[in-house]
């Protein structure tokens, strides 16, 4: 008896670029859902503004990346395709942007450790060797400048402002730090789009990232927490293992549109 | 006016139609003062290439400014209305003209500072006094960066005690 031949198939060729804008866009996409949702819930109203921009801001971009995925996937859809019609697994996202928003300092928190991910990673960016890239990277970048100058200077008033308000957003450094080692893996794809110029190497962004943070975290009178806390083990988002947050999250963000398919208005 | 190939719109024809499309944000400035538009193509044919870039990434007026545009040259004659998004150079409030500068502030906007060149992260910065549009004051302060749209921020006048907008320089 002959066994059956087996033609391997041969697995496609990886698409980093297509990879790199994923990530870029559901970080924005996800973060961009997180804080819309304090709309109307912020402890004031210029903070519900703010938070409400920076939310618009997140989603405008995410437009452009996602619309960008699209073109380069090559198989007809467009960024609400993508953003609607996805499943978590197919979400790359880091972690650290679908954690719930707790209360107002770690939703600061938060959103500081990933604009100052946001301004070296896009300035870098603007310098990349994909000119699409290089231009959505440039235009984000002068949004993500002030969204940092947001976050930093709440940070520093948080930090540096009454015991409660310095014992809530040093608990929240505490929580979030083992968020973001994965902000950095330089994983297949990470690796290969550095050496091809089109995405910066990560371990140098990370250690640039890592004085800043640990200059406005000083100015704040926080302290950062020991690097044991950087667990090696909550990271996934890049290759589609999520933290039980974002299912919940999507259903809110997508039930619209899968109800409704095609609706115009 | 129709749009046959012996009344085709020359550029400047089209610039001018251009002219009367006005941001729905802020419907003093036109979609060209405001630096929206940043070509103008004749294509083969009687097609019309209008060459696009959005303020910021998320701003929700681009899509109602790209239809104000093309149903404006639909209403000159030019039914083959074709817009191009571009996004580098990446938009910067510098392009608006000293006129429609004029035009913001009479409209109760403070007109937008130079987009100087900023380090990544730059905290604390020194306060900044936009001048008041309503009482030409220096004694005023930004009270929020984050105003009623992505392009404004929200500041108060301590000399005629009134709250303005200015449009931000990015």
């Amino acid at each position: 008896m002959t066994s059956p031949s087996v033609v391997p198939v041969p697995a496609p060729p990886p698409n980093d670029e297509l990879e790199l804008l994923l990530r870029l866009g559901d970080d924005r996409l996800v973060l961009g859902h997180r804080l819309s949702e304090w709309c109307g819930h912020a402890p004031i109203l210029e903070e519900d503004i703010a938070l409400a921009n920076v939310a618009l801001d997140l989603l405008g971009q995410a437009t452009l990346f996602l619309r960008r995925a699209g073109e380069v996937e090559g198989k007809g859809r467009d960024e609400d395709a993508l953003a609607y019609f996805r499943e978590a697994v197919e979400f790359r996202n880091c972690l650290l942007v679908e954690q719930p928003n707790g209360d107002f300092g770690f939703t600061i928190a938060r959103q500081f450790l990933f604009d100052v991910h946001a301004v070296v990673t896009l300035d870098a960016l603007s310098r990349s060797t994909s000119a699409e890239i290089a231009a959505l990277a440039a235009k984000s970048l002068k949004e993500a400048k002030y969204h940092v100058r947001h976050s930093g200077e709440w940070m520093l008033m948080l930090g540096d402002g009454t015991d409660e308000s310095h014992r809530r957003v040093q608990r929240a450094l505490d929580e979030l730090w083992r968020f973001t080692p994965e902000l950095f893996v330089a994983d297949g794809v990470a690796a290969r789009l550095a050496v091809q110029g089109i995405a910066p190497d990560l371990p140098a962004l990370h250690a640039k990232w890592e004085t800043i943070v640990r200059d406005v975290v000083g100015r704040a009178t926080l302290t950062l927490p020991h690097e044991s806390m950087h667990s090696p083990h909550l990271r996934g988002g890049r290759s589609g293992m999520h933290s039980e947050h974002l299912g919940h999250m999507l259903a809110e963000l997508q039930i619209v549109a899968r109800s409704h398919p095609g609706a115009k208005w | 006016m129709s749009g046959t190939s012996a009344t085709r719109l020359t550029r400047d024809e089209i610039l001018a139609v251009l002219d009367t499309v006005m941001d729905p944000e802020v419907p003093v400035l036109s979609v060209r003062e405001l630096g929206i538009v940043r070509d103008v193509r004749l294509e083969a044919g009687e097609a019309v290439t209008v060459v696009v870039t959005p303020t910021y990434s998320g701003c929700p007026a681009i899509r109602v400014i790209e239809q104000d545009i093309t149903s404006a040259l639909h209403g000159a004659g030019i039914a083959d209305v074709r817009i191009e998004t571009v996004y580098s150079p990446a938009w910067t409030s510098d392009w608006i003209p000293t006129e429609a500068r004029a035009k913001l502030k009479a409209y109760g906007i403070a007109p937008p500072s130079p987009a100087a060149a900023t380090d990544l992260v730059q905290l604390l910065r020194a306060p900044r006094t936009p001048q008041c549009p309503y009482c030409d004051s220096r004694d005023t302060e930004v009270r929020s960066e984050f105003g009623s749209t992505a392009c404004k921020s929200i500041c108060w006048c301590r000399s005629c005690r009134q709250p303005f907008e200015e449009f931000k320089g990015i």
